[in-house]
């Protein structure tokens, strides 16, 4: 397959003052060109870190313990830190929750999104404006000569989330990773925004990393799922595939978790016991295999889990899959 | 514009009722100014009652307090008795001093204090931090005129390399023809290269002294704002997009973090104008300082209270500035 993105074996640990906690753990993942890809978790399951990982926006407290990410075949990791910058922003952009705080609030919105074009394409002065224009028409803004003009806090938080849209795809990068962004917005203008997001990227082949915790919401917008659990990736395939035949027993109980996907309310199941603690040395090579009804002596054996090929384009990190 | 407006009309009732309580406050400091100029033994209790009806001081208070208020409103200082001279024509003279003082050091301790904060929020931990540190601890624990003396001591007596601490210029050189009555910049204008080195020798010895009281709460200040700016989600943004690292750190970081750090230097400022009373007396600085120090010995009520009113109105216009300044940074305060 021939990955845009290809996350190998990721290892990122924090230091803390109590130890290293490792928060992802021989993470693999591929996306492809233009494809939309949903990675789902509870809070704390990672999906952030693998994303800030990708952008090389790490905190400094974080360690790359292992692993590769590959960017069209190039490693981000060897990439030199010039290029790196050059790369953020123009190959692959990011947008954030929050997306008020995610401005800065003392800067145009106009003249934030004419930064990001002046640093990677470099039009001439007179051009920039125009792009400037261009890319706020694209997300859906009214009167775009006017609103270039305002400052974060005249607008709404969907605004602000339209204005960060426009900021990550100005260059028109490969990759757009969206991390919860409807997160703080309210319900009619969270399907306006993925929405958007969705029809900006059919229209320019942009491949989309949709991080949520909403599965009914992942489901109904992304070609691919990737189910994230305590820093591992438990099981990617296509979105109707995880949702029609899921194999990992934490799919599984995701699903029976998630109100508009059961079938009543009566059938909402929850997720028995919570996310170990990524502190402890002694995790087991399964992280779900404390909270898993399908627990077997197998499954605490030491040695890694990877993911395998359950079936074509379904891949599984399970040692007694249903 | 309208908002400076009503800032300078809510300034008027502000310096209305510094003239009560200056007011008020001299006429409450023990003792009795008839009696400390009539201190001569052979003057009789009659000579000390001539000298009180001289000073208007048997009025009863509230008439004092009108004849006072009618004065300043015709721009009527009053006169110091213990130099005879006219207040307004004293502060005059006495003012450009200080000022000048106080911004060449506000200056540069602003010019230390910005890059050395910023360099330690980009670095904490780092021996650049730890030397932010070591520096603005020794500026808010040693006493502005300990170090005026130590530099003294360092540069006049041991190396030489300074002029004598006696004043704006040395006795024997000419001042230059006034038009803004800071030397340096009259001495600029008028074209005359000696006189300004002379008076800039003068200055840079107390103006250091001076900055490095000022150098402590401007570092400390930049440090903070900046490491809290650079733990913004919008400068995550920023990275993100690619930023060059010179965009994120002046254009995104600094400027946000200049708010807090415009107050401060606001408040720095008008401190160090009132009080570097000390740094006058250690260099012979002729100022308002040093001027209102022996008018309180000496219960010479008019350029006492003339000083304080002055300070107040100071405090008002650097407060407007901030503001103005701040409005100009931040958008939000504009409204």
């Amino acid at each position: 397959m021939n990955a845009l993105l290809s996350v190998r074996g990721l290892g990122v640990d924090f230091e803390t003052g109590d130890g290293p906690v490792h928060v992802l753990e021989n993470v693999s993942l591929d996306i492809a060109p233009g494809e939309i890809t949903g990675i789902i978790g509870e809070s704390g399951s990672g999906k952030s870190v693998m994303a800030f990982a990708v952008m090389g926006i790490l905190d400094p407290a974080a360690r790359i313990t292992g692993g590769d990410i590959l960017f069209r075949g190039e490693s981000l990791l060897a990439m030199d830190p010039r290029r790196r910058d050059g790369w953020r922003g123009r190959e692959a952009a990011i947008i954030f929750q929050n997306p008020r705080a995610a401005l800065n609030p003392i800067r145009r919105v106009g003249d934030q999104i004419g930064d990001v074009i002046a640093r990677h394409d470099r039009p001439p002065a007179h051009a920039l404006r125009g792009r400037v224009e261009d890319a706020l028409r694209r997300v859906g803004i009214p009167d775009p000569a006017r609103r270039a003009r305002a400052w974060p806090f005249e607008l709404s938080g969907g605004q602000c989330q339209r204005i960060s849209i426009a900021m990550a795809l100005a260059c028109r990068p490969g990759l757009l990773i969206a991390d919860e962004p409807t997160t703080g917005l309210d319900v009619t203008t969270q399907a306006a925004i993925i929405a958007l997001i969705r029809a900006l990227a059919r229209e320019n082949g942009t491949a989309v990393a949709l991080i949520t915790h909403d599965l009914a919401l992942a489901a109904a917008t992304c070609d691919r799922l990737a189910i994230m659990h305590a820093g591992h990736v438990v099981e990617t395939a296509p979105a109707p595939t995880i949702l029609a035949a899921p194999r990992h027993p934490y799919t599984r109980a995701l699903l029976a978790s998630a109100p508009a996907l059961a079938g009543s309310i009566n059938e909402l199941q929850p997720i028995p016991g919570r996310l170990p603690d990524l502190r402890r040395a002694d995790l087991p090579p399964c992280r779900f295999a404390e909270r898993c009804p399908r627990r077997i002596a197998r499954c605490d054996a030491p040695g890694p889990l990877g993911l395998h090929e359950a079936a074509p384009r379904h891949l599984l990190a399970c040692r007694n899959p249903p | 514009m309208s908002m400076v407006l009503r800032r300078l009309l809510t300034a008027i009732p502000t310096l209305f009722g510094v003239v009560v309580v200056t007011f008020l406050l001299t006429r409450v400091l023990p003792g009795d100014p008839a009696v400390f100029f009539a201190s001569n033994p052979s003057m009789s209790a009659a000579d000390i009652a001539a000298v009180r009806e001289h000073l208007g001081l048997d009025l009863p208070l509230r008439d004092q307090f009108l004849v006072y208020l009618g004065n300043l409103m015709h721009g009527d200082l009053g006169r110091s008795v213990a130099t005879g001279q006219s207040v307004a024509a004293e502060f005059a003279r006495r003012l450009p001093a200080s000022a000048e003082l106080t911004v060449a050091a506000f200056a540069l301790a602003v010019a230390i204090a910005l890059p050395l904060g910023v360099a330690a929020a980009l670095r904490p931990g780092s021996p650049v931090d730890h030397a932010a540190r070591l520096i603005a601890t020794l500026g808010a624990s040693l006493p502005s005129f300990v170090t005026g003396l130590l530099l003294i001591f360092a540069f006049y007596v041991f190396a030489g390399i300074a002029p004598e601490p006696a004043g704006r210029l040395a006795p024997f050189m000419v001042e230059p023809e006034r038009v803004t009555g800071f030397l340096t910049l009259d001495a600029l204008l008028a074209g005359e290269r000696a006189t300004f080195a002379a008076a800039l020798r003068q200055l840079a010895l107390p103006a250091a002294a001076m900055a490095l009281f000022a150098l402590a709460p401007l570092t400390r200040m930049t440090r903070a704002a900046m490491i809290a700016t650079l733990g913004a989600d919008f400068i995550r943004t920023a990275r993100a997009a690619g930023l060059s690292r010179r965009t994120i750190i002046v254009t995104y970081a600094l400027r946000n973090a200049m708010v807090p750090v415009a107050t401060t230097m606001g408040m720095t400022f008008s401190y160090m104008l009132g009080a570097n009373v000390l740094i006058e007396r250690v260099f012979s600085w002729p100022g308002i300082g040093a001027f209102a120090i022996d008018s309180l010995i000496n219960l010479d009520y008019a350029p006492l209270q003339a000083f304080m009113l002055v300070m107040a109105a100071v405090f008002i216009t650097v407060n407007l500035a901030t503001d103005l300044v701040t409005a100009l940074i931040d958008p939000r305060a504009a409204r």
